[in-house]
């Protein structure tokens, strides 16, 4: 996995939280900063890359390991 | 360029039916949607500082009931004293189980997120309700204003 300069563990969260809580985290990220986001949700998969689609955030990767669901999000 | 624009009317009063007009406002206001949510009639329980929601499965064959309890318990077992709040409790929990965010937890996301809420001033005065119950921040208007902001909204929705 590529490098990443925050992480965010959203395990065992449902919709939208996940996502909710990524947009937070990017917030407080400078531009081009990485984001790494870990979510057990299946539904993030999808909902990762619309996010990215609609906030201008670039999705790197997005990745199934073990079960998780792994996302990179370039902040804007 | 502009934001977009989600408006919301939220009727309903329910556990269940508080979930969609909080989890829709919170993540359009994630995507950068300008957001409002007019709270009328049973919607406006959503509003109250103290939030004492409840599900009920009466009238509302689609509801999943846990261990078979639809075959122990048909409809008329379901208006026995206490099952309304046994059966919140149950759907509470589960909820908790699964990691679905609490309603007040949502709702404080969408504060936080400057999701503008809403009383329509009308239902207040009908139930006589008290401002004080509700939540700070909350803006008290009535169609007209409501109609300000969906005529621009580019989605528009009724819950």
């Amino acid at each position: 996995m590529a490098d990443f300069d925050q992480e965010l563990d959203a395990s065992g969260l449902n919709c939208p939280l996940p996502i909710l809580r990524a947009k937070k985290t990017l917030n407080a990220m400078s531009s081009e900063q990485v984001l790494h986001v870990i979510a057990t949700d299946p539904g993030s998969v999808r909902d990762f890359d619309a996010f990215a689609k609609q906030t201008g955030n670039e999705l790197v990767e997005s990745r199934e390991e073990g079960g998780k669901f792994h996302f990179l999000i370039k902040k804007s | 360029m502009d934001d977009k624009k989600l408006a919301i009317i939220a009727t309903k009063g329910s556990l269940d039916w508080a979930y969609p007009p909080f989890i829709l406002a919170s993540t359009a206001a994630a995507l950068g949607y300008e957001t409002q949510i007019f709270f009328t009639f049973y919607g406006l329980q959503l509003l109250k500082k103290d939030l004492s929601l409840e599900v009920t499965p009466l009238g509302n064959p689609g509801m999943p009931m846990p261990m078979g309890m639809d075959k122990w318990f048909p409809v008329l077992g379901m208006t026995l004293p206490g099952m309304q709040g046994l059966m919140t409790s149950m759907m509470k929990k589960k909820m908790k189980d699964k990691g679905v965010a609490s309603i007040e937890e949502l709702r404080a996301l969408c504060q936080e997120a400057e999701v503008k809420m809403i009383a329509c001033q009308m239902t207040v005065d009908l139930f006589d309700m008290e401002r004080s119950q509700f939540i700070d921040g909350v803006e008290y208007a009535g169609a007209a204003a409501f109609f300000e902001f969906a005529g621009d909204s580019d989605i528009c929705l009724y819950i």
